[in-house]
Formats: structure tokens, C-alpha cells, sequence
């Protein structure tokens, strides 16, 4: 109201003709020509380099989605970015220039509300379409699917790996060579692996960043996640997923090695360890432990374990 | 223009000074520090607390488990129960019930101007406003210097000033606290003192049950806090199950803190939902409503509908704890899914109660800054309602890589990336409102420009986050934390500080100092992003969240991100100095209407009355009708035969509405 007062040239969008620069245009050129740039340039120079890499191929796919959403992003980012600043610059009050029109025009546009939610609804219509193609191509098969897997590579062999979170660190199996268990993970490089993650405790993640392995750790639950080792390196195992007091300090690093340097370590290990592996439960896809033992012991020694041993190396039942 | 025009006329109500006097009778009566207070309330906490911890080893000392683990979650369970019971009746939040329990005509309430009544139990809608906005300042004060802790623990790639017991706890501490904070930080001072003004009501529907959400809001701070004696909290604010079973005491107060803050949330969300359906003045039609009004509308849903089951989950986990149920513990039948899954059904739409207050503020403040009418109002309050209702079906984005059903995942991306359609619609609001504005960069248009930039990567990077292949590498990690930083701290908290600095002239009656505005916002804005924006590049380089230790060549962004957010924290010094400045040391006394408003909750009295209007006013428009040589008032505000010929006929007759007094409400 008493901005009516101050506007008696606010006569409607008459004055708006002659002289007044073709704002939308100038702002479209902007964004543009920032997109035409940037675009490429990330594309191109940043591409290559955006984590996790190469080493395996889910690493690939997993590094071309990231470039392409942010192919896909820049623009729209820029499309804000360029109409804020522009805005702000351009239409100050401190610049003067014409108040402001009222009315209907101003309240609503139909063909601007259309085209926005148009063009919106088609960017995030491609992107869920275009993650639902590559999530079933396998490009999330690195991301844990449980025990039933539905995304699963079509490799002949497929060497499986079990992994087994508890407070604080991560062991690792070789179901193929007798199910020994070792502190370091080594797989071979040209090959595709089944890690098999499973906890005895609370939820960890098994996070080997550099294959772009993701999968929590649940206690008596087989996860299961895939990828193709491409070449060889060492890579960084992390837990991902709060699991307590020492969840800081819950990493180690892993090995892709050659496909004889791999047999080699593997079945040297197999007999190093056999005493220790007589030991361990049979080797088994989830395990149930012992009530005193590593879920912190709800129960007085002296009560007989609610998981009795026999359960031990049961296979986990379908789901 | 049929609003309200059936509604009942209410019968005169009972003279409220009955002639029966009980233990509670003739209370306010009493001098001042005899009757109930803050004072009271914190004695009836800590007498409950006592009584329930004794009562708790009374029942459960002889039992073997807490025998052999030296921790008993019965009298630590009982301690916070009763504890928080104690609050209530000390304040006097159950006096009502009581009352008519035992067939007595309660108390009334009598109309004070005395400061003291920000201490008590009162059915105001501005006092229990205001007591908000202390009581959420306080939470994200203490939130802040927890953050504060963090980051200086992450200086260095080893644990060095705190031990990782000490740092999980901050950790989860500040996590909880903070996601506490922001479920009422809006709805809480704002929604509450403005919604009736914004409406045109004399008070909200449920004055008690209002007052009661702060002060169970007030209880759960409280208890949130005790987590710290009992050795604090393992889990981080999601409290992941079989962790949850496992850790110490802590976790009571985790859980009986969430509880009670969900309680709190359900009755704020009830309340204003109620009063937005039933209370709006005569006229104030569905597409006169201001946007805010619709944003705290929607939020409202989400509280009532989503927290229940935060609740339910909070109190599995207690009895899992404290009567030795099995609902998260898997080898006894239960399921480590089972919390995931409840607790994200209710934190996916909590993302949502975060987000959409912070739209209604911005979308309020745009256009008495550009002097332009809201553009597309009706989109910007459809976007609203279908954020809500989207919000309930993307929960599993949580859990993509937990195992559970795989098939799913498709399903719920495709859901996570559609909820960005409405929740672009406050871009295209925005940006339309601009266009060949006329844009006074008053503090709080700064705060509200700031949203769109920070919300803007947020969002941008949540679809990130919701594609499942890249979710592989940025799950769990520092990308998914800046992500939701930028979209609670740079949407809902920029929001916030916005809409404080806009509405506190209102709310106090006093100008806040602009200099310290500006200060504070150039402050928060730059070092925000600055702290937040390398945490992207951190969690992308492979550092997961709530870690003590990383990798040393993340220390350069760590430290740069840490330093940054000292600036931060100090920004928000600058806010507490103006604010103590501008309203108690040397208050300067606001004009009535500083930013030229057209808003209805701008045209009452300053300072407004108990009453909030004289007369229930007749809203003639909606409140946008800025850049129009002839703008229509928004409301009449006096007598029914002032209303300008050519009117809406209907609205002119006097409306019988409910206007009785907020102490008189049933």
C-alpha cells in the first residue's frame, strides 16, 4: 500500500516496450556460453580424474555416472547461479530504475510454470531412467543386493570373497581355498569377485573405495556385491557405517595383484594358516555368535548360549 | 466465500473464576515465586529423576543382567521418565488434565505484562513463540560448540585432543542435538507466533497443547543433555541398531530424548494443523493464505504423520533395553532393518520438516523485498503439498547398499529423484519473483537470496546421492554429510536467521542493529560454504563420516574446512551480541511496520495484544499485492461497516467465529 503510493508510473507492462534490454536473451547467452565451457572442460580435464578411479570396472562405471550427473548439474546449477546474479545486479533497488509491475502478469505465467516443470520433470525422468539402465547393467552391482542378488555379471568364474566385519576391523575368507582366513585382503586382477559381507557384531560397511565396493555388514546377513578387477594396485579398505568406539581406526589396505601372484599367495596362505582355520567355524555365509562373545554379552556366562554351536556353518536359509 | 459462515456460535463460556479452590486453585493469584515457574519445573525434574532412579533399582538391582553389566537401564529409564514427568507438573503443563480429572474448574489464566511470564506455562501463542526462539538458540548454540569440537579433533589425521570414545560421543551429541533443533526451529518460534496472526485468529486451537510442545521440547533438551554424564552415545544421531543394544547408558537418553521431542513435535504439528484448518478469519480462503502458512501446513503433516514412528522405534529400543525385548537384537528374532527402516520412514519426511518452513520463509520475505507479488503462489503451495507427500516414499535411499531387497532400489530412486520436481518449484518461485524486481538488500532478503544458493548445491547434490551407482562411493562419507549440511544449515538455518531478522521487529517491538546483520550473514554465508563445500572434495577422496582418523593427505582440506568453521561459529557470536545488543541493553523501538508489508500479521498492533485483533478481522485479498498503484488492503481490520463497497458480500457480515480468549479454550 504505501508502495502504491510511490510508483505513479507503474501504469502496467506498456512501459516496458522500447529501451528496456532483452533481459531473458542477455541471460541465456551467459548461461549458454558458461555451459558450452565448462561443460567440456570438466568433461574432459576433470573426467579422468574423479574418484575412485579405474581399478575395477564398477570403479569405471561408477566414475562415468559421477561425470555425467555433473555434465548434467553444471548447466542447471549455472542456469540459477547466472539468473541470481544477474538479478541481483540488474534489478537493485539501489540502481533506481522502474518499480516493479503489479497484477496478474507478474503473479503467474503459464508458459514459464509450464516450461519449468516440463523441462524439470524431463531432466529428472532422463536421470532416473538413465540410473535404473545402468544400475541393471551392473553399473551398481558394486553397491550390496543382500543375499539374492538380482544384478549380477555373467563372468564364468567368479572368485568368492567373504567378508566379515566385527568391532573393530575387517577379516577375509577364501571359501575356494578351504576357507582360510586372512587380515589382508588380496584378490587377482582380471577377474570378477563376489564379496560376500556379513558382520558378527553390530552393522559395519565394507567400503574398498577404490574398487568401488560399498555393502554394510549386517550380522547374519550374506550381502552381496560384485565387481571386475581391471589392474592391479593396492586400495584402501574403510568401514563405513558408525560401529562404535573405534570405528575411526577400523581400516586397512587391500591388494590387486596378478592372477599367479594371487594362486601363489593363496595357496601358500591356505597352508600357513591350516592349524588356524581347523580352528575357525567351518566356513559358512553368515555366522551366529556365541552369546558371550562378540555382541557384547547380554547373558551371564553361566547361561547356557541361546545359538548353540551346532548352528554354527548352517547356510543361510533363501530369503 | 462461504469460509466459516456455517460455523456454530459458541456458547458463552463458563465464568472462569469457579468458586472450588484445590491445591492448584488460585495459583497465579499467589506472589510471583510461589506459583509455577521455571524454577519449579527444574526441582520437579530433578525430584522425579531421583524418585524414578531409586524406583528403577528398587525393581531391577537383583537382576542378573544388570548385575553382570554394572549398568541399570530400568532406574536410568525410570530417572528420565519421572524426571521428565517432574518438569511437566512443575511448570504446570498438566494442571488442566489434572483438574478436570478430579471434576474441578482449573485455574484461568490471567493476562500479564510482567517479563516473568516467558518462565511459565502460558497459553499465549507470542510468549510460547518467544520462549521458542530462546529455546531453539539454545539448542543450536549447544549443537554449535560441539561442532566446534568436532573440528578441531579433525585438524589432524590422528586422535589427538579428544580419545575416539570422547570424539563419538561429540559426535553424536552434536548430530542428535542439531536434527532435535531443526524439527521445531521454524515451526516452534515462527510458525507458532505467526501462523494465528497470519490468519487472522485471536490464538491457536489447542493453547495448552502449544505450550505443552515446548516445554516436552524443553524437557527432551534436557535430557538429550544427560547423555553426557552416563558416558554419552555410540551411535550417531541415527542410532543404528545392534550398536544401539550394545552401548552404554547414554542411549537411554537417547532414546527417551528423541521420544520426547517426537511428543513435542506431534503436538506442535497437531495444534497448528488444526488451527490453519479451523481458525482462519473470515475471507482468508485457501488461495489467500500466505505461502508460509502453507509451508507450516505441509510440515504439520509430516509431524503428525511421520513421528509416531519415531516414537514407536524409540520406545522399541528402550524395551529392548530395559525389558530385555528382542526387536533389533537378530538372533533372538528380531531385525538390525527393523530400526533402519522405522527410524528412516521417519527421518526421510524429518528432511522434509527441515526444508519446507525455510521455503515458506523465503517465499514471505521475497516479495517485500522486491516489492513484487508472489510469482506462482499456487504452484509454490501445490510444491509444498507434494513434497509431503512424496517425502513418505523414499526412505530405502537410506539403504542401498544395506542389503535389503534389491529390487526395490530402482523403485526409490526413481521417487527420490522425483521429489526434486516440487522441490525446484521454490527456484521457479523464486527466480519468478525476482524478475524486473526492485530488490532492497535488507538483512533478511540476504538470508533469503543465501537460501537459494546453499539449497541449490544441496539439492543438486542429493540426486547424486540417489542415483545408485554413484551412491556406491559417496554414501556414507563426508558427501552425503556437506550434502545434508547444505540443505538444513544452508535451507532451514539461513531460512531461520532470515526470517528472525525480518519478524523479531514484530515479535519484540525493537529494531536489530543492520551493521551486526550484515556482519553476521557476510559472515555465515561465506564461512559456511567455506567449511562445507571442501567436505565434498573430502568425502569424494574417500573419508567416511564420524571418523577420528583419515588418510594424511585429506589433512589440507580438513584443516582449511576446520578453520573455516571456527569463522562460522564465530559469525554466529555476532548474532548473540546483536541480539543481547538490539533487545535488552539498548533496544531501540521498531516502526510498526519497517519492510513496508502488506502481511496481515504486520497491520496489528505493536506491540501486539493479548488478543492479537481488536475484532476478528475480514480478510478482503491475499497479502501480494505489491507493484499496484491501487493494492487492495489486505484485511479490515475495524468495525463490520467500514468494509470498502464492492467487497465480497459474504465476508461483510459479521462472522460468528470462535474468538474466545486463549485461556477459555477447551
Amino acid at each position: 500500500m504505501t508502495d502504491a503510493a510511490t510508483q505513479p508510473d507503474a501504469a502496467g507492462p506498456a512501459h516496458a516496450g522500447k529501451g528496456e534490454p532483452r533481459h531473458f536473451a542477455r541471460m541465456v547467452t551467459i548461461w549458454l556460453v558458461l555451459s558450452l565451457v565448462l561443460d567440456p572442460l570438466f568433461y574432459f580435464l576433470v573426467g579422468p580424474h574423479v574418484p575412485p578411479g579405474t581399478m575395477t570396472s564398477t570403479a569405471e562405471e561408477n566414475q562415468f555416472d559421477f561425470t555425467l550427473l555433473v555434465v548434467i548439474a553444471l548447466p542447471v546449477l549455472l542456469g540459477v547461479w547466472v539468473y541470481l546474479g544477474y538479478s541481483i545486479i540488474t534489478w537493485r533497488a539501489s540502481k533506481g530504475g522502474d518499480d516493479p509491475v503489479g497484477g496478474e502478469q507478474a503473479r503467474a505465467h503459464l508458459g514459464v510454470q509450464t516450461g519449468w516443470i516440463a523441462i524439470t520433470s524431463v531432466i529428472v525422468l532422463f536421470l532416473a531412467g538413465y540410473g535404473t539402465y545402468s544400475l541393471i547393467d551392473t553399473h551398481g552391482a558394486g553397491g550390496g543386493q543382500g543375499p539374492n542378488p538380482v544384478w549380477t555379471p555373467t563372468a564364468a568364474h567368479i572368485l568368492p570373497v567373504q567378508v566379515i566385519g566385527q568391532q573393530w576391523a575387517f577379516t577375509y575368507r577364501y571359501p575356494t581355498f578351504g576357507g582360510f582366513e586372512s587380515k589382508q585382503l588380496v584378490v587377482p586382477v582380471d577377474t570378477t569377485i563376489a564379496f560376500h559381507v556379513t558382520s558378527l557384531d553390530v552393522i559395519h560397511s565394507f567400503w574398498a573405495y577404490q574398487l568401488s565396493i560399498k555393502a554394510d555388514a549386517n550380522p547374519q546377513i550374506d550381502n552381496v556385491a560384485f565387481t571386475t578387477t581391471n589392474h592391479t594396485g593396492s586400495f584402501t579398505v574403510r568401514c563405513s557405517e558408525l560401529c562404535g568406539l573405534w570405528h575411526g581406526a577400523m581400516y586397512n589396505y587391500g591388494q590387486v595383484v596378478s592372477k599367479q601372484a594371487f594362486q601363489t599367495w593363496a595357496t601358500t596362505t591356505e597352508k600357513a594358516t591350516a592349524a588356524n582355520t581347523k580352528l575357525l567355524p567351518p566356513f559358512a555365509w553368515t555366522y551366529v555368535p556365541d552369546a558371550n562373545g562378540a555382541d557384547g554379552g547380554y547373558y551371564n556366562d553361566t547361561v547356557v548360549p541361546y545359538s548353540p554351536s551346532e548352528v554354527y556353518g548352517a547356510k543361510q536359509p533363501a530369503s | 466465500m462461504t469460509i466459516s459462515a456455517e460455523r456454530e456460535t459458541e456458547v458463552v463460556y463458563p465464568d472462569p473464576t469457579p468458586p472450588s479452590a484445590g491445591w492448584f486453585q488460585g495459583l497465579p493469584a499467589r506472589p510471583g515465586w510461589l506459583s509455577q515457574h521455571l524454577g519449579t519445573a527444574m526441582v520437579g525434574a530433578v525430584l522425579g529423576y531421583l524418585l524414578g532412579h531409586w524406583l528403577g533399582n528398587v525393581i531391577a538391582s537383583g537382576y542378573d543382567y544388570v548385575a553382570n553389566s554394572g549398568t541399570n537401564a530400568i532406574a536410568n529409564t525410570g530417572g528420565i521418565a519421572l524426571g521428565a514427568l517432574g518438569w511437566l507438573l512443575g511448570i504446570g503443563a498438566i494442571n488442566y488434565p489434572l483438574a478436570k480429572l478430579i471434576g474441578k474448574e482449573p485455574a484461568p489464566e490471567y493476562e500479564t505484562t510482567s517479563w516473568t511470564k516467558y518462565f511459565r506455562y502460558t497459553a499465549d501463542h507470542k510468549v510460547v513463540g518467544l520462549q521458542y526462539v530462546i529455546g531453539v538458540l539454545l539448542f543450536l548454540f549447544t549443537g554449535g560448540l560441539l561442532a566446534m569440537a568436532i573440528r578441531t579433533e579433525l585438524l589432524t589425521p590422528t586422535s589427538h585432543v579428544f580419545g575416539p570414545g570422547t570424539y563419538i560421543a561429540i559426535v553424536s551429541e552434536h548430530g542428535t542435538i542439531m536434527m532435535m533443533m531443526a524439527t521445531s526451529v521454524v515451526v516452534g518460534p515462527l510458525g507458532n507466533w505467526l501462523v494465528p496472526l497470519m490468519i487472522g485468529a485471536r490464538r491457536t486451537a489447542f493453547p495448552r497443547v502449544e505450550a505443552f510442545s515446548f516445554w516436552v521440547f524443553s524437557a527432551g533438551y534436557l535430557v538429550i543433555l544427560t547423555a553426557l554424564p552416563y558416558g554419552g552415545f555410540p551411535t550417531g544421531w541415527t542410532g543404528y541398531a545392534p550398536l544401539q543394544t550394545q552401548a552404554g547408558g547414554g542411549m537411554i537418553s537417547y532414546l527417551a530424548g528423541f521420544a520426547l521431542i517426537g511428543t513435542g513435535m506431534m503436538a506442535a504439528g497437531f495444534n497448528l494443523a488444526v488451527t490453519i484448518v479451523n481458525y482462519r478469519a473470515p475471507g482468508m480462503t485457501w488461495s489467500r493464505v500466505p505461502i508460509f502458512v502453507w509451508s507450516i501446513l505441509a510440515t504439520c503433516a509430516l509431524l503428525t504423520l511421520a513421528t509416531p514412528t519415531l516414537f514407536a522405534a524409540g520406545l522399541f529400543g528402550i524395551l529392548d533395553r530395559t525389558a530385555q525385548t528382542a526387536f533389533y537384537v537378530t538372533e533372538h528374532g528380531g531385525s538390525s532393518y527393523l530400526w533402519q527402516n522405522l527410524f528412516w520412514f521417519f527421518g526421510h519426511p524429518e528432511v522434509y520438516i527441515m526444508a519446507l518452513p525455510g521455503f515458506g520463509i523465503v517465499a514471505e520475505i521475497l516479495p517485500v523485498f522486491t516489492r513484487k507479488p508472489l510469482f506462482a503462489y499456487k504452484i509454490a503451495a501445490a510444491g509444498m503439498i507434494g513434497v509431503a507427500l512424496l517425502s513418505f516414499f523414499v526412505w530405502q535411499h537410506h539403504l542401498f547398499q544395506s542389503g535389503i531387497n534389491p529390487d526395490m532400489r530402482p523403485l526409490f530412486m526413481l521417487t527420490t529423484e522425483l521429489i526434486s520436481i516440487p522441490t525446484g518449484f521454490i527456484f521457479l518461485v523464486g527466480m519468478g519473483t525476482l524478475y524486473k524486481a526492485k530488490i532492497r538488500f535488507e538483512v533478511p532478503m540476504l538470508f533469503a537470496l543465501a537460501l537459494f544458493f546453499n539449497f541449490l548445491i544441496g539439492g543438486v547434490t542429493g540426486v547424486f546421492l540417489s542415483d545408485v551407482p554413484v551412491n556406491v562411493t559417496v554414501h556414507g562419507g563426508f558427501f552425503v554429510l556437506s550434502h545434508f549440511h547444505y540443505t538444513i544449515m544452508g535451507g532451514l538455518i539461513f531460512a531461520f536467521f532470515g526470517g528472525l531478522y525480518f519478524w523479531l521487529p514484530k515479535m519484540t517491538g525493537k529494531t536489530m542493529n543492520k551493521k551486526l546483520g550484515q556482519i553476521h550473514f557476510w559472515g555465515m554465508f561465506i564461512f559456511f560454504n567455506l567449511t562445507f563445500f571442501p567436505m565434498f572434495l573430502i568425502g569424494l577422496l574417500g573419508q567416511p563420516r564420524r571418523v577420528f582418523q583419515y588418510q594424511h593427505n585429506l589433512q589440507a582440506l580438513n584443516d582449511f574446512s576446520s578453520v573455516s568453521a571456527f569463522f562460522l561459529g564465530a559469525s554466529f557470536l555476532v548474532f548473540v551480541a546483536n541480539f543481547v545488543w538490539s533487545i535488552f541493553i539498548k533496544p531501540t523501538p521498531s516502526p510498526a511496520n519497517p519492510w513496508d508489508s502488506l502481511g496481515l500479521e504486520w497491520q496489528t498492533a505493536n506491540p501486539v495484544p493479548y488478543y492479537n485483533f481488536e475484532r476478528i478481522p475480514v480478510v478482503l485479498t491475499d497479502p501480494y499485492h505489491y507493484g499496484e498503484t491501487d493494492a487492495p488492503a489486505v484485511a479490515d481490520l475495524g468495525e463490520p461497516e467500514l468494509v470498502p463497497v464492492g467487497a465480497p458480500a459474504a465476508v461483510a457480515d459479521e462472522q460468528p467465529v470462535d474468538d474466545r480468549p486463549p485461556n477459555a479454550a477447551g
